[in-house]
């Protein structure tokens, strides 16, 4: 049937073109608001933000014992380093390491993996980290493997006695926490 | 495939019915007149043991969904409460972690049966690509169902698999916050994941639906592969695939009553018995032995990024499968070296399995790698190379003579019915 809208020797584009072009253009800007509450209500919610930050008393760990604490979901790993652990760090140079970025939030993020990067400012033997190997997410365990610092018994990823990845599957050194130490004992991470 | 139906209502209301919606005619002629293959054997009765394992998964799955409770803190507990206080529940829970099991191993035959007798060729692409596609969905499925329990297992696969996410570059970690709705597996993760798990295998059955629709377009192949030429290489559906898949599903449901009734817990995990705990990773993890194979090739690759595309890329390659492979020769019953090639594929799945169960250090870690190089290599090598070189063995002119020189006949005039 001859159509009375027969548009086929008009110029294109027509203006019908234009119209489809932003009716469609205009559809999908809608879908994605509509769709972006959708999406976002699976992000992180206000009560697991709120659990920003912990404080925790660090006085009665004596030198070669660790602690670990709860914080956001994660475990973290707090130790107070022996002398030979602190050596053993301190004689890696960082060009030997499989990830050369000491991966601590309270450093810019291009700081090399020294072992003075990785401890606590000012207090050498201390090591605060969080204990979820890079590889895919297990916790580690405390001064075992090759290096006696960490192994992490799900895919064998070995860190050494600053929490550096050595060896295995993992690509990154274990993860440091921002934290502060508001007093002697008194560990604030968060 | 054989056109309209041929049903024709007897009774009033049947034909009331009928005029208004034809659906007793659109199952008439879908699985009582539907011409199958008259030489299909009991390969082929995977597909009904299939449909009856998601019905059944279904039925037993609703029922526990009314005494679960999907919390961090009272998850594990429920489910104890199941096992213990719930009338019959002990039951109705290891019918449905059991026969999750199942309903993998019917998958395996499936796929491999579909493998060996070429049924993803032309013209039933579409129809292998949405079998890879339920494969996927019964995958997610299956994991979010592991991690219900909240047991150290259900946690620490919710973790490791979560994080596979975050080899993404730039954006990976913000998909694993937002996977799990913190900043670890937790209570958030648990209930999004029992809400998925609820949904999915009614998606499933959804593709289900396309994937019979597809098959009865395409017609069924069958161990010859070659097509049905005449009326004379058929029979009706029902009874000859009727009795015979539910022969395939009483066998089949003997294996289920024996694993339920008798090792209940034999493919399962101690560790999962033991309260998720975020602190504690048990000494050695591994997934359920269904997705240990996939698993094997994970640990293989020696880098993360490239570990987890090589764990999608196994399933992902099957997609390509009708087209990787180049003979036009549908069975491998006439495919001499294809066939022990196959074979040879089969064994280094079945290896790749027992790899993934082992710890990954020294020997088995060498030989996952050549293991999983030999996967890719099948798909992506030797069947289209194989399909250019290989000389196919001649095939019989129909279905029906095959069928008859087995039997010692001669190939009957083709006249009158099948039966």
């Amino acid at each position: 049937m001859a159509s009375s809208f027969d548009v086929e020797d008009e110029a294109r584009p027509t203006r019908r073109d234009f119209l489809y072009i932003a009716t469609g253009a205009m559809a999908a800007v809608g879908a994605a608001a509509v769709a972006w509450p959708l999406i976002d209500q699976m992000n992180p919610d206000a009560a697991a933000l709120a659990l920003a930050s912990i404080e925790v008393d660090v006085g009665a760990l004596e030198e070669g014992m660790s602690l670990t604490v709860m914080w956001r979901g994660k475990p973290v790993f707090i130790r107070n380093r022996t002398e030979k652990e602190i050596d053993e760090a301190k004689s890696v140079p960082v060009s030997q390491l499989p990830d050369r970025l000491a991966r601590n939030a309270n450093l810019a993020a291009d700081a090399p993996a020294t072992d003075e990067n990785r401890a606590v400012a000012g207090k050498e033997a201390w090591l605060v980290q969080i204990g979820m190997c890079t590889h895919l997410g297990c916790v580690p365990l405390g001064q075992q493997g090759p290096y006696g610092g960490y192994f992490c018994p799900c895919h064998g990823s070995v860190y050494d006695t600053a929490g550096r990845i050595r060896s295995g599957p993992a690509p990154e050194n274990l993860h440091i926490p921002v934290y502060s130490f508001v007093s002697d004992t008194k560990l604030k991470i968060g | 495939m054989e056109g309209h139906s041929t049903y024709q209502p007897t009774s009033t209301g049947a034909r009331w019915l009928e005029r208004r919606l034809p659906v007793i005619g659109l199952v008439h002629s879908s699985f009582v007149a539907y011409p199958t293959p008259r030489n299909l054997n009991y390969w082929w009765t995977f597909g009904a043991i299939l449909s009856v394992m998601l019905v059944a998964q279904m039925i037993t799955g609703i029922v526990l969904a009314m005494h679960y409770v999907s919390h961090g803190t009272l998850a594990f507990a429920s489910v104890e409460s199941i096992m213990r206080d719930v009338n019959f529940g002990w039951l109705l829970r290891y019918l449905h972690a059991n026969g999750a099991s199942l309903f993998f191993f019917a998958v395996y035959i499936h796929l491999f049966r579909g493998m060996y007798y070429g049924s993803y060729k032309e013209p039933r692409e579409v129809l292998w690509i949405l079998g890879v596609l339920i494969l996927f969905l019964m995958i997610a499925t299956a994991f979010m169902g592991y991690v219900l329990p909240w047991g150290q297992m259900s946690f620490w696969a919710a973790t490791v698999i979560t994080n596979l996410f975050s080899a993404i570059p730039l954006v990976g970690e913000s998909i694993t916050q937002w996977l799990w709705g913190g900043f670890a597996v937790d209570s958030a993760t648990l209930n999004r994941f029992y809400s998925l798990h609820y949904l999915l295998p009614f998606v499933i059955a959804g593709v289900v639906v396309l994937h019979i629709w597809a098959l009865h377009v395409a017609g069924q192949n069958n161990p010859l592969g070659i097509d049905i030429k005449s009326k004379e290489d058929t029979v009706p559906f029902t009874p000859y695939a009727t009795v015979k898949d539910a022969v395939g599903v009483v066998v089949f449901f003997i294996l289920f009553a024996w694993l339920v009734f008798y090792l209940p817990n034999y493919l399962g995990h101690p560790d999962n018995y033991v309260p998720a705990d975020p602190l504690k990773t048990p000494a050695h993890i591994v997934p359920e032995w269904y997705f240990l194979p996939f698993y094997a090739i994970l640990r293989a690759i020696p880098d993360k990024l490239f570990g987890v595309i090589g764990l999608v890329a196994a399933i992902v390659v099957m997609f390509f499968l009708p087209w990787l492979d180049t003979s036009r020769v549908r069975s491998a019953v006439f495919r001499p070296i294809y066939r022990q090639f196959f074979w040879i594929f089969v064994l280094v799945c079945l290896g790749l399995g027992y790899l993934g169960s082992q710890p990954a250090e020294g020997g088995y870690v060498i030989a996952s790698r050549i293991l999983t190089a030999y996967y890719f290599l099948h798909f992506l090598v030797i069947m289209p190379v194989l399909g250019l070189i290989e000389r196919p063995r001649p095939r019989p002119a129909s279905i029906t003579e095959a069928v008859l020189a087995r039997s010692g006949h001669a190939p009957a005039p083709a006249a009158g019915g099948a039966s």
